[in-house]
């Protein structure tokens, strides 16, 4: 075990090249300066991958701003791989603002996974939420500030929790060290909350549906990859084997999945669609089990890259066509070959089909579930498989790329656009044939084996027949057309309900106030300046001669004061 | 002559091919369930042909549950925000 060297720390490329793209002029090596920080920061995730914390004392307090193990590499060479791709889409991108604020957002995320306590993950959560919501508001329409505002308030309120519970935390451990924290002290369940926020658990998730799909095509991209993965990282190192989780996953996967049938906008459709399958990666965290865990970090892994293909394929079609509705798409495969060859590999890798990368991790999630004997939570995860399916599996590809023909001709984006897509492809794909690959990196010996007759007969089965009922219903109309819609939930509460409230209160305050006011005010102009000017005014009786009698009367009262103060 | 393209999902032959094509694999999935053996944690995967009946069946509920979820929750599209707001944009990349 070495001792870290300061200039090894891995998020320390990202946030220089963070500032030097601002200050380059040259497109081709802004280019370059974006794709050598991930890079360069893969390449010292691996040489620090043994060494030991590093430790500071910043006012008496004991930090580890670096700390490494098995989960943290994971995410940390994750997280690079993400920031490749993400930044190969968004080449063309001239606004240096974005350039700047997607590299700086992954490389925060990436000081999140290897802070090894609470002070410095919160300074790093920080960072990721101001360079965030840039991705945002780069969309530059009223709707997507809006939007950024909306998740600035809500991360910011997270970080806010997590810096309380951190404190409160001390407070009651003299520690600050993040390990595993659980839920029986007041500290545990207020960071939980925190972490809660960010991994868009139920009622709190409104933030994911809101801003990405309002994020500029390739902020979506790298938007997707990181927030919400961080949280599930500190969930699966803060909170493993917390019950509560198992249900809340539950409830996580399979609401989205109604949400995600009717929603007309695509990218919201994967937003919805994320949540699922975050859901499933909290359920894994919640039972705890080895096989759970490493379920659910697998799970996460794939799931940045198959969703990162995702959004990709879908910002491509933005990007081509200007358009993301549902009911403004179809027929796109005419002349988008290759991106809809593109989706359709993201689209078979989160519905698990076998030979693709959701198939080695998610099968682990489920099968922890039945050999801790959680019957229903076995078949809520089930069930959200032929969700996932549905949504993500069938209605992203076939509303967008068949479907009803819009009449859109648009060709295939960009090389650079391509090319990021078909590593994300590549990545699924390798993923899925060699799932050792996967399996070596994951915290815990993995002894699932994923490809036996009975794992990959009962997920075909799954799948195909629930493919043939999408088959039938479709022939019989009876599938929900896509309708230009909104769809309310949660956020209602503060878009809607709010503001009306406060709207409603202030016309009935407002009035009250006045009137209350002028009522006041008339009484103070009876009674004192009546009075006032009934002695003070032309006719008082104080105003019939010069004051002059009374003026020397007190100026020989301060004298005596004066001499008196003088004397004492 | 017309100039429009034939593409090929335009052919409702090819249509009919993928769809025989997934009739096939569900007839073939369905048959290799009697024909080979397979291991089970739970009583309810013993029932024969257990998964396939249960992807289909999941498959009509979420649909119809979430044509009634429609009912419920369906705004039309500028119910948060006026439709002018998306106009305003200012294409950027």
């Amino acid at each position: 075990m070495n001792e870290m060297p300061l200039h090894m720390l891995p998020f320390l490329p990202f946030l220089i090249a963070g500032l030097l793209v601002v200050f380059t002029q040259n497109t081709f090596l802004r280019s370059a300066i974006l794709l050598a920080a991930p890079l360069i920061g893969a390449y010292m995730i691996w040489q620090t991958r043994n060494v030991v914390p590093l430790q500071a004392e910043i006012l008496n307090y004991n930090l580890t701003p670096f700390k490494t193990d098995k989960l943290s590499v994971l995410f940390g060479y994750l997280f690079c791989i993400a920031t490749v791709i993400a930044v190969m889409f968004s080449l063309h991108i001239k606004d240096k603002i974005q350039n700047s604020m997607g590299i700086i957002y992954a490389g925060s995320a990436l000081g999140a996974v290897f802070a090894g306590d609470l002070l410095s993950l919160f300074l790093f959560w920080e960072i990721m939420t101001v360079s965030s919501v840039f991705l945002v508001w780069a969309s530059n329409t009223e709707s997507a500030i809006r939007s950024g505002q909306r998740y600035l308030i809500i991360q910011i309120a997270s970080g806010l929790l997590l810096l309380a519970g951190a404190l409160m935390q001390l407070n009651d451990t003299g520690s600050l060290a993040f390990t595993q924290m659980g839920v029986t002290s007041t500290a545990g369940i207020v960071i939980l909350i925190a972490f809660g926020i960010k991994a868009a658990f139920p009622f709190m998730h409104n933030w994911v549906t809101d801003s990405y799909p309002a994020a500029t095509p390739t902020g979506a991209v790298f938007l997707c990859a990181f927030t919400t993965k961080v949280a599930v990282y500190t969930l699966a190192r803060g909170y493993a084997g917390t019950e509560i989780l198992i249900y809340i996953g539950a409830v996580m996967v399979l609401f989205p999945i109604f949400y995600a049938v009717i929603e007309n906008d695509m990218r919201r459709v994967l937003s919805y669609s994320m949540i699922n399958q975050i859901g499933f990666m909290v359920c894994g965290i919640g039972i705890g089990t080895e096989l759970a865990i490493n379920g659910a970090v697998g799970t996460a892994f794939n799931h940045v890259i198959y969703k990162g293909l995702l959004f990709m394929s879908m910002g491509a079609v933005l990007h081509m066509t200007g358009k993301i509705k549902a009911s403004e798409l179809g027929g796109l495969y005419k002349t988008m070959p290759i991106t809809t060859i593109l989706c359709i590999i993201g689209a078979a890798s989160i519905s698990a089909v076998p030979l693709f990368s959701g198939f080695v991790s998610k099968g682990m999630i489920v099968t922890a579930a039945i050999k801790e004997d959680l019957d229903i939570i076995w078949l809520c995860l089930l069930f959200a498989s032929a969700g996932v399916f549905h949504h993500a599996g069938i209605k992203i590809p076939y509303f967008a790329f068949f479907g009803h023909d819009s009449g859109i001709r648009a060709a295939d984006p960009p090389k650079h656009m391509l090319f990021a897509m078909g590593i994300a492809a590549a990545i699924c794909i390798l993923i899925g044939l060699q799932p050792h690959l996967l399996y070596n990196l994951l915290p815990y010996d993995v002894e699932y084996v994923a490809y036996d007759v009975t794992h990959v007969m009962t997920q075909m089965q799954l799948l195909f027949f629930a493919g043939l009922a999408f088959a039938w219903l479709n022939i019989t109309k009876l599938e929900p057309h896509d309708m230009p819609s909104t769809n309310i939930d949660v956020e209602w509460l503060y878009r809607r309900a709010m503001p009306c409230t406060i709207k409603g209160g202030l016309s009935i305050i407002i009035p009250a106030y006045k009137a209350t006011t002028r009522f006041i005010l008339g009484i103070l102009d009876k009674i004192v300046i009546g009075n006032l000017v009934r002695h003070h005014g032309e006719h008082g009786v104080l105003s019939r001669a010069w004051p002059i009698g009374s003026m020397v009367l007190w100026v020989a009262v301060l004298l005596c004061l004066y001499i008196v103060m003088y004397h004492v | 002559m017309t100039k429009k393209k034939i593409y090929i999902f335009d052919k409702p032959e090819n249509v009919k091919r993928v769809l025989f094509g997934l009739y096939l694999l569900c007839a073939a999935l369905l048959i290799a369930d009697f024909i080979l053996e397979r291991y089970s944690y739970h009583e309810w995967e013993k029932i024969p042909a257990f998964y396939a009946l249960f992807g289909f069946t999941a498959y009509v509920i979420i649909v119809a549950s979430a044509a009634l979820l429609r009912k419920l929750v369906m705004r039309p599209e500028e119910y948060y925000e006026p439709p002018n707001s998306k106009t305003k944009a200012r294409k950027k990349t």
